[in-house]
């Protein structure tokens, strides 16, 4: 699970987004033991000090907690998390959505698209 | 993790270095402080490797100023710097074996293990004759070596510039595997983009001056760019 990191923007953003994604999606749970900052590091191939300075930003947010002695856990607050996966996904929705309209699609045709699209997948995805 | 408000270990001020003709290094001040993995990047003649040359004690008639941990280029600093050269600096009839024993002698912080380990992942045989390596296994061997002690300064000249790129991966892996934390790991290259996502800062040197200090990922937020498109745009013929 590494990340395909786009140089052209911090790598400590792409770190936090990534730790966010897991964290949201349920893939880590409230109360997980975050690995140390070494770790990580060489888990993403990057620099150590990057990694340091997305988990403080995420301690900062709320989304993790550090414990002196025993380590960075993730929170237990599951009203914060679900706010943050609604965060995330309103931004996503809000990049599709804007992409849609430049494609001349409006409102009620682009719920339509998507509906239908879903539908498909769905179906295709049965198949197999 | 060290903080940024740590005391330099390498200090360097007024560092003017010339050749008969060609001035290599002019007037360049630099601070460097531990536990940070710092890019030394320019093309080639840009001075790099005759910055590199004074921190290793290798050129000793420059102006100017270079303090390492409080002294001058000489045997204790030497003795804390682990210095990986752009060439090797083994002789043909050795073995690796040899090197190793040669490492082992020479350096009190050297860890023979850890190299073992180190060369059994990167497929070199401690029997090997160094003439009959590829330049590539030449270099990998090396970093087996450099990486292996427990040094306060790493200084690696060129450290990818002669892998496959299938093998940079794993030599990156290897580095910041084995640093301590609290060490400078110097790295000069020309290869940035398969290595900029593990430096703290950046130095540019362009015809031997200081073009550039700046940490990594602020020049990506400031510019909206990668290290390397800015080094291209630095350099731009």
């Amino acid at each position: 699970m590494a990340i395909d990191f786009d140089s052209n923007l911090p790598i400590y953003i792409q770190v936090m987004d990534y730790i966010k994604k897991e964290i949201v999606s349920g893939r880590l749970k409230p109360g997980d033991r975050v690995d140390s900052v070494r770790d990580l590091a060489l888990h993403f191939g990057v620099n150590p000090n990057t990694v340091q300075r997305s988990l403080s930003e995420l301690e900062r947010e709320g989304l993790l907690k550090s414990e002196r002695t025993a380590g960075r856990f993730i929170s237990e607050n599951e009203e914060l998390i679900g706010l943050v996966r609604e965060q995330m996904a309103t931004s996503c929705i809000s990049r599709y959505v804007k992409e849609m309209e430049n494609l001349g699609y409006e409102g009620e045709e682009i719920l339509a698209q998507t509906a239908y699209y879903v539908k498909e997948r769905d179906n295709d995805n049965g198949e197999h | 993790m060290t903080t940024e408000n740590t005391k330099p270990l390498i200090q360097i001020r007024g560092l003017t270095k010339s050749y008969s003709q060609t001035t290599a290094l002019k007037n360049v001040d630099l601070d460097l402080v531990p536990g940070q993995i710092i890019g030394l990047l320019g093309p080639n003649g840009s001075g790099k490797t005759t910055l590199i040359k004074i921190m290793n004690g290798l050129l000793r008639d420059y102006s100017g100023e270079i303090l390492i941990d409080g002294h001058r280029p000489d045997a204790y600093t030497k003795s804390i710097i682990s210095y990986l050269p752009d060439e090797s600096y083994f002789s043909d009839w050795m073995k690796a074996s040899d090197a190793l024993k040669m490492f082992e002698d020479m350096y009190a912080d050297f860890d023979g293990a850890k190299a073992r380990l180190l060369m059994k992942r990167l497929d070199l045989n401690a029997n090997m004759r160094i003439k009959s390596m590829s330049k590539g296994m030449k270099e990998k061997f090396q970093l087996c070596l450099v990486m292996s002690r427990k040094a306060r300064i790493y200084v690696l000249d060129e450290p990818i510039g002669g892998v496959d790129p299938a093998a940079r991966e794993l030599i990156l892996d290897i580095i910041l595997n084995n640093y301590a934390e609290d060490a400078i790991v110097l790295i000069s290259t020309h290869l940035i983009s398969d290595i900029e996502k593990i430096f703290d800062d950046v130095i540019f040197l362009k015809y031997g001056e200081l073009a550039m200090h700046e940490n990594a990922e602020q020049l990506r937020a400031e510019t909206g760019k990668s290290v390397d498109e800015v080094f291209r745009e630095v350099f731009k013929c």
